[in-house]
């Protein structure tokens, strides 16, 4: 593992030159990748995909916004999941309200009040949590989501209490005259609101406030004796992160025609957190990639495997512990290796990590499923298979087998991440110097 | 005119007075050092005139309006501005964004959050133009928290008077720099405070004797002499207090 090199480059230091090429082809990417999946014969989506996909957008938006808190701003908040969920109560009921024909207002709008909703939420709780900072400010966003949590439960007429509550999006009031009858349509409209929300993200740190944000987390108290009160600077950026949170809300309950508990509560807010912090907090597009990783092991793996969760936790403990910096924090530090044209004299260094890397996670998927099918997988009536072998967890073999792969691996792992960072730590000396000589 | 006065100034941490009735007086325009023996309560004295930490008792004005019951935010908006002894700036900022931050309020961007900082023109000719005055030109793109350490003591008192402030407050500025880093500062500090009412912690007596119009002694929270260098220097009282200081 390389050590975590904090990148050089401040985030958003200048607006983005060559970037552009990169968000319009993932852009590109985002648009055509429901067809790769198409099937031709029939005529038909593939439905997982679309609803991967769909889930991806709206997560991209949910760690986006969160990391407006968490990376931008220094602040660890336990309650974004509140903001989300009142976006999506809010659409739930709008939808519900246009299709009995109370109210016309096209389905391409309708987002918008989501995010109107979870902006109202954030202004009022946003003015009680930001009065802190630090761990206070934790402590009390986890009394605000236990709030939301238990009010969901108590008021049945908003939030339909345990059971949710339900619509059909088939309102038949578009801007294109369209049904969203099909996922594809309601996906394109995911996309849309991505585009819209991660352009008005990135722009917020571009602006004074966003700025302010930064530098109330580096050092609140210099903030203040250059004129600003972090206070209020922490409001604001609370409140807009919620507007963004409930937009992605929004859609959730458009895609999913129902909206529970679960969209408001701890353990969503604890998937913003994750997301952000895998894919990198340090980075703009971190929490994108975090988002993407996040939802597809949630909606692929699981498919796989029952043990998913394992996997996303070390995943995380792995992020944490040895690249705190993030995934985006992994890409950034080798800027200025590959603008130097040093990157290919970190081809092979990684090519000899990859080796005992491999090893160790496949025996450490070896040993999860094992147990998992000694234990749940049993209680299951499943059997445990690899290429169509059966294999028989209670023999002796394949425990063996995956031992040598965890316990060998990560020693080779070891030496080899050693021999890794003195090849990195020559490199990035190497840079440096040339960058001093020009 | 009177640029800051502090009338019978107290201030107590538990049971304990650390400042015991300071009262001052710093003429517009003056260059003013505060010296003193260890723990006479300098910084604390910073710390109180800024709005760091609140009063327990007296009066604290700027420019003839009392700040001793406003925030710093708001003692800063009125024309003060601060640098602390122990480094203080935003360490994952870049160089540039360091200076763009410490412009912003005065420059009437408040919280902006529908202005692209990189359309304010003049604001960012106006932060250039303090990175080539502080010889930080080169040092532009990288994070304040990579600078050496005399660099990030010249970004600090960049970031101070920035804003435009009329009165600022420099704690030990100079504070563990080389003689020729020293030498370097005080003229930098010298040219950017040029026509500001300057009030200046400083252990350095040559700094101080060379920099100052008056020099005002706190020991133990207490100010025994303030006056004209000749006449401090000459002072029985100072001498004693510095020896005595010296000798526990």
């Amino acid at each position: 593992m390389s050590e975590a090199t904090p990148a050089t480059v401040a985030i958003g230091a200048k607006p983005m030159g060559r970037a552009w090429l990169w968000w319009g082809a993932l852009l590109l990417l985002a648009l055509v990748l429901p067809w790769m999946f198409y099937d031709w014969t029939t005529g038909r989506h593939s439905g997982f995909m679309i609803s991967m996909l769909s889930q991806a957008g709206m997560m991209v938006i949910f760690a986006l916004s969160y990391n407006m808190l968490m990376g931008q701003a220094g602040l660890l908040s336990f309650c974004h999941a509140v903001f989300f969920g009142m976006g999506g109560y809010t659409v739930i009921h709008l939808l519900s309200s246009i299709g009995a024909g109370d109210i016309g207002i096209p389905m391409e709008v309708v987002p918008l009040f989501g995010g109107l909703a979870g902006l109202g939420m954030a202004i009022v709780f946003g003015y009680m949590a930001t009065k802190q900072r630090a761990t206070a400010f934790a402590m009390i966003t986890m009394g605000i989501g236990e709030l939301l949590a238990t009010a969901s439960v108590m008021f049945h007429h908003f939030f339909g209490g345990e059971g949710g509550i339900t619509t059909d999006r088939m309102i038949d009031r578009s801007l294109f005259g369209l049904t969203y009858a099909q996922g594809i349509q309601v996906y394109y409209l995911i996309i849309g609101w991505t585009v819209i929300s991660v352009v008005g993200m990135y722009f917020l740190t571009q602006t004074p406030l966003g700025r302010m944000a930064n530098a109330c987390r580096d050092n609140f108290e210099r903030a203040q004796f250059v004129g600003y009160d972090p206070k209020i600077v922490r409001f604001v950026q609370f409140a807009l992160s919620g507007l963004f949170a409930g937009i992605g809300g929004g859609l959730y309950a458009i895609t999913y025609e129902i909206v529970t508990f679960d969209a408001m509560a701890g353990p969503l807010s604890a998937n913003a957190l994750l997301m952000a912090y895998i894919g990198g907090t340090t980075v703009f597009a971190g929490p994108i990639l975090g988002a993407v990783l996040i939802t597809v092991l949630q909606s692929g793996v699981s498919l796989l495997s029952n043990s998913w969760l394992v996997y996303v936790g070390v995943l995380f403990i792995t992020m944490v512990t040895f690249v705190p910096t993030g995934l985006a924090g992994i890409v950034m530090a080798h800027g200025p290796i590959h603008k130097a044209g040093q990157l290919g004299r970190l081809t092979v260094p990684y090519l000899r990590l990859l080796v005992p890397g491999v090893a160790l996670l496949l025996g450490f998927i070896g040993l999860v499923e094992l147990l998992s099918f000694l234990t749940i997988g049993a209680a299951q009536g499943k059997k445990l298979s690899l290429f169509g072998a059966p294999i028989d967890v209670n023999a002796f073999q394949p425990w063996a087998i995956v031992a040598v792969c965890v316990l060998g691996g990560a020693g080779w792992l070891r030496i080899e991440s050693k021999a890794f960072n003195r090849v990195w730590e020559q490199v990035t000396a190497d840079v440096k110097a040339r960058e001093l000589l020009r | 005119m009177t640029a800051v006065s502090l009338r019978d100034v107290r201030k107590s941490f538990g049971p304990t007075e650390i400042i015991r009735g300071v009262n001052l007086e710093i003429q517009s325009g003056e260059r003013h050092a505060l010296i003193g023996p260890n723990g006479a309560g300098k910084t604390t004295l910073f710390n109180l005139i800024s709005g760091r930490f609140p009063i327990t008792s007296g009066e604290i004005a700027l420019n003839d309006r009392r700040i001793d019951a406003l925030p710093p935010h708001k003692i800063n908006r009125m024309g003060l501005s601060r640098s602390f002894q122990i480094t203080s700036i935003f360490h994952r900022l870049s160089v540039f964004e360091n200076l763009r931050c410490a412009l912003l309020w005065s420059q009437g961007y408040s919280y902006s959050f529908w202005s692209p900082l990189w359309r304010q023109k003049a604001l960012n000719e106006r932060a250039e133009f303090l990175l080539e005055d502080l010889n930080l030109t080169s040092r532009r793109d990288i994070l304040a928290g990579l600078l050496s350490y005399a660099e990030q003591r010249a970004l600090e008192v960049g970031m101070t008077i920035a804003g435009g402030a009329s009165v600022i407050l420099l704690d030990e500025p100079t504070a563990g720099m080389s003689h020729s880093e020293t030498d370097y500062a005080m003229a930098l500090i010298r040219r950017v405070t040029q026509g500001k009412t300057l009030l200046m912690v400083e252990h350095d007596m040559k700094v101080v004797f060379d920099l100052a119009d008056t020099i005002t002694v706190l020991v133990y929270g207490q100010v025994i002499a303030s006056g004209p260098p000749e006449e401090v220097r000459a002072s029985k009282a100072v001498r004693e207090a510095y020896l005595g200081a010296l000798e526990e």
